[in-house]
């Protein structure tokens, strides 16, 4: 039985430990948002935080995850009042298509924007390139990205002045 | 009619159009009665099938196609609701139920067919109309193919406009005026002379007792206030929290997950399994072989995938190992073959190219190839099958879910009535989610157990057993007359498919022969996002810049003036020229290039920027230009021109799929590499709203990337490609 802490709330799952932590969170979890693609760590399809570090969880095994915080698309936005703001630069650019990636895509937006609000397109690039979309939303995951960078250090400026 | 390509379908789905179309929209007889228990609740009014006005004056349109990304939820609710003068900001969609007594595209079907007769012939097409408005609809956002101009552009134009005439009619009848002096807009209907309005909630339970005309007036693209704005696509904020449900993520109850592995050989067979190699493997429920592929049941997915890959099985090749290069030296065989007897296939002859040859004061001669590819959809190929109660349930994403009815019953024996497909969302299609292989396993594999089984392919088997675009040589020989004109062109590729006209050039060369030999292969083939004309355009947009460079002349002055009578691509040729800044000085290292095709009614010229790093080419910039006659949603035509650019560059740089000894090499990212954030170009596209025939989007994108690329590298480096991809080529480009 491991237990495992998915959005803060916690779970007892009676899985094989080498179980990687995709399965878990997609079959036993029920969170579905988290996507399948390679098995490989090569397309990001996967990513979730852990202790909010962008991980590929179809090579992470679940034991790895005890005793860590692990967040998915779905607590994305929690704490926060509505959508996160990557997730509404998203819908401000149109970036989805068939949308299978863009869980992944996010987690890894977030996770760059959270230790580097003024990313360059080096930086993007670096970041990003781990998470494929067949679609070819990248121009748009790209200006996604910027402007999401943009609403979080107006927010930050915001909470500057108030403070 | 069964052995039919989908396009043939389409096809005959035109050329009856006139009678099918306006069937679709409007029938005889009280339709809406007969689904509005599915589809509407009692103080919902319903129009026909497609249509229902709430009593807080929502409109719904009721859609009954699949969301791939192309936005057709809400493309269609645009025509639909353009035509009604709805309030958009109160219109909604629905997908027509999937979880009733009749399949959602069951109910399409049953409706098209609807009280006419008719002829059984006509019944595939009738399923490939449908078939149509899911996997097209990408175009219909942007314009509409040329059969979606039956879905969309007449079926839900017409349900909106007809819907329209009734409520005028209703509040002509409860204001006691002439129709003629109401006014409809935003969802409300005016009499300006005595300042009176009513609502369409208000007009609608009337309306809808009334009958519907059979052929209301359309819009003429003036009168639009939807069509050819960009209101945000209805599927993308469930594509950013995770809770838009895709072919994989269905849940049932009781339900167990199946792994597949397939004979790696193409027609191979299954020649034994130990299944006591698994007997201590926990989780494990079932090991059902299919004859050519063997399926591990388990509690739960990848208790399936360990047990299966530690399966000990035995597959037999069936004489089937054929190699990449026996493949391509077959093709060059047979080529030659038909070639020295003058016995290939004709595609297309004007003049008399071998004399004009000939005469020609200079001829070039080039051959290319292009490898097989995979489509490689983010969402592996994947099926929930429930097999109960004599039917069997299907949760896919697929492009046909009619088809895939009807195919899944003849594999399992079942009647296709009994087969019923709820479609959702697709994480890719491209074409590969038209073959049902993998629906027809998940159904073999539910039918041997009592209850639903999840298969799911590994990227592997996905990479592995897909249906593939085809490996190709196209060879060409061109005349030129002493001033450089182009007098002569010749082509001759093996294996032709569908659109049949993809071989075509929209240039005045007066004498063309262009031909191909059919060289059969064992490796499956399927359609490719654009499908022929992923390989013609890279073939005769390299040939023309080689003409022209033979002739010494620019290379895009020098199509210009092979387009002096087509002044629609001309048009398009000249916008991506000068908003490329064609002419002007390019750092050291860089190279432009340009192409212009046209595929399914719709004409994209490409420029595109490369660099020459190290080796390795870097595509910085591609100008767009594009002519779909009218784009419905300007920014879903610009997302499917950036998404048909970023495929045709992944198989332009990286794809191929080899064939060593009858089984495909690659299998995963690291050996089918895609493109990536770091190597997307930066992207400009261009519109033209000629008002010509509406277009397709989804597809015409892809096509002209891959020359406009290696137009560039000749330009940069002088270096001609020849063969994709264009990385494996790179070692040349570093001796330059």
């Amino acid at each position: 039985m491991l237990q495992l802490n998915i959005n803060g709330a916690l779970y007892d799952i009676d899985v094989d430990p080498a179980t990687p932590l995709l399965w878990v969170i997609r079959d036993y979890a029920g969170l579905t948002g988290t996507k399948y693609g390679c098995g490989m760590a090569l397309c990001g399809a996967c990513t979730v935080h852990l202790d909010g570090a962008p991980i590929r969880s179809c090579v992470t095994p679940a034991a790895a995850a005890v005793g860590h915080s692990i967040t998915t698309i779905e607590g994305i936005n929690q704490g926060l009042d509505g959508l996160h703001p990557v997730q509404q630069a998203w819908i401000d650019e149109q970036v989805p298509q068939c949308g299978y990636c863009q869980s992944g895509q996010i987690m890894s937006a977030v996770a760059l924007l959270e230790r580097n609000s003024t990313p360059t397109d080096v930086d993007i690039d670096t970041a990003m390139s781990g998470n494929i979309c067949r679609c070819g939303t990248y121009p748009r995951i790209r200006k996604g990205i910027k402007r999401a960078a943009m609403a979080i250090n107006a927010l930050a400026e915001d909470a500057v002045t108030d403070g | 009619m069964a052995r039919l390509h989908r396009r043939a379908f389409i096809r005959m789905g035109i050329a009856t159009s006139g009678v099918l179309v306006f069937g679709a929209a409007i029938r005889r007889g009280d339709r809406a009665a007969s689904v509005k228990s599915l589809v509407a609740t009692d103080n919902e009014s319903l129009f026909d099938a497609w249509l229902k006005i709430s009593p807080d004056n929502t409109v719904t349109a009721i859609i009954p196609h699949a969301e791939m990304g192309q936005g057709v939820h809400t493309s269609l609710a645009m025509m639909l609701a353009d035509e009604l003068d709805a309030d958009w900001a109160s219109v909604t969609m629905q997908e027509a139920p999937a979880h009733s007594e009749y399949a959602n595209y069951a109910l399409a079907r049953g409706y098209t067919l609807g009280d006419t007769d008719f002829p059984a012939w006509l019944v595939d097409s009738v399923n490939g109309f449908y078939f149509q408005a899911t996997r097209i609809a990408g175009i219909q956002i942007t314009g509409g193919s040329l059969s979606v101009r039956s879905t969309g552009q007449i079926a839900m134009r017409t349900i909106g406009a007809a819907a329209r005439c009734v409520l005028l009619q209703a509040a002509a009848d409860q204001m006691q005026v002439p129709v003629g002096e109401l006014v409809a807009t935003d969802s409300v209907i005016t009499h300006p002379a005595t300042a009176r309005t009513a609502t369409y909630a208000e007009l609608a339970p009337a309306a809808a007792t009334m009958n519907l005309p059979d052929k209301p007036t359309l819009k003429d693209s003036a009168a639009f206030r939807i069509m050819g704005t960009s209101p945000p696509r209805i599927d993308v904020p469930a594509k950013i929290d995770g809770s838009a449900k895709f072919g994989i993520d269905a849940v049932l109850p009781n339900m167990k997950y199946a792994a597949i592995r397939a004979a790696p050989v193409f027609g191979g067979k299954v020649l034994s399994v130990d299944e006591s190699s698994i007997q201590d493997m926990p989780g494990v429920r079932k090991v059902i072989s299919l004859g050519n592929a063997v399926a591990v049941v388990a509690d739960g997915y990848w208790q399936a995938r360990q047990a299966l890959l530690q399966l000990k099985i035995e597959f037999g090749d069936d004489g089937n190992g054929c190699d990449q290069s026996g493949i391509f030296e077959k093709f060059a065989r047979d080529m030659d073959r038909t070639a020295s007897t003058n016995s290939e296939k004709v595609d297309f002859l004007s003049g008399n190219a071998s004399r004009a040859l000939t005469r020609a004061e200079t001829t070039v001669t080039a051959e290319y190839r292009v490898p097989f590819l995979a489509h490689a959809t983010m969402e592996p190929m994947n099926c929930t099958a429930w097999v109960h109660d004599g039917k069997c349930e299907l949760w896919l994403g697929c492009q046909d879910p009619l088809r895939f009815a009807r195919k899944t019953a003849r594999a399992i024996g079942f009647d296709s009535d009994d087969v019923i497909v709820h479609n959702q969302y697709l994480g890719g299609g491209f074409g590969r989610r038209w073959q049902s292989d993998f629906a027809e396993q998940a159904a073999h594999i539910a039918a041997q157990v009592h209850y639903p089984v999840k298969l799911i392919w590994s990227r592997e088997e996905d990479t592995q057993h897909d249906h593939y675009r085809q490996a190709c040589i196209s060879r060409f020989q061109g005349g030129l007359d002493g001033d450089g004109n182009a007098t002569a062109w010749q082509n001759h590729y093996v294996n032709k498919h569908e659109p049949k006209r993809a071989t075509r050039i929209p240039y005045a060369i007066e004498n063309q022969r262009i031909v191909h030999t059919v060289s059969k292969t064992q490796v499956p083939w399927g359609i490719w996002r654009s499908v022929d004309h992923s390989l013609h355009a890279f073939f005769t947009e390299s040939f023309i810049d080689e003409m022209a460079e033979a002739a010494g002349r620019d290379s895009y002055e020098y199509r210009r003036n092979l387009l002096a009578d087509a002044p629609r691509f001309q048009a398009v040729l000249d916008l991506a020229a000068r908003k490329a800044g064609w002419g002007s000085q390019m750092p050291k290292n860089f190279g432009r290039g340009i192409s212009i095709h046209q595929s399914f009614g719709t004409i994209v010229s490409q420029v595109a920027e490369v660099e020459i790093r190290d080796g390795d080419p870097r595509v910085h910039r591609v100008v767009c230009a594009v002519d779909a006659g009218f784009a419905i949603h300007p920014d879903g035509l610009i997302a499917q021109m950036e998404s048909g650019i970023a495929y045709g560059l992944t198989a332009a740089l990286h794809g191929e799929i080899s064939i060593r000894g009858g089984a495909v090499e690659q299998s995963n990212f690291h050996d089918y590499p895609m493109l990536r954030m770091n190597e997307a170009p930066t992207i400009e596209t261009h519109i033209i709203n000629s008002g010509k025939s509406l277009g397709g989007a989804g597809e015409p994108g892809t096509p002209p990337i891959a020359p406009a690329v290696t137009n560039a590298i000749f330009n940069a480096t002088g270096i001609r490609i020849r063969e994709l991809p264009i990385l494996k080529q790179s070692l040349s480009l570093r001796r330059a």
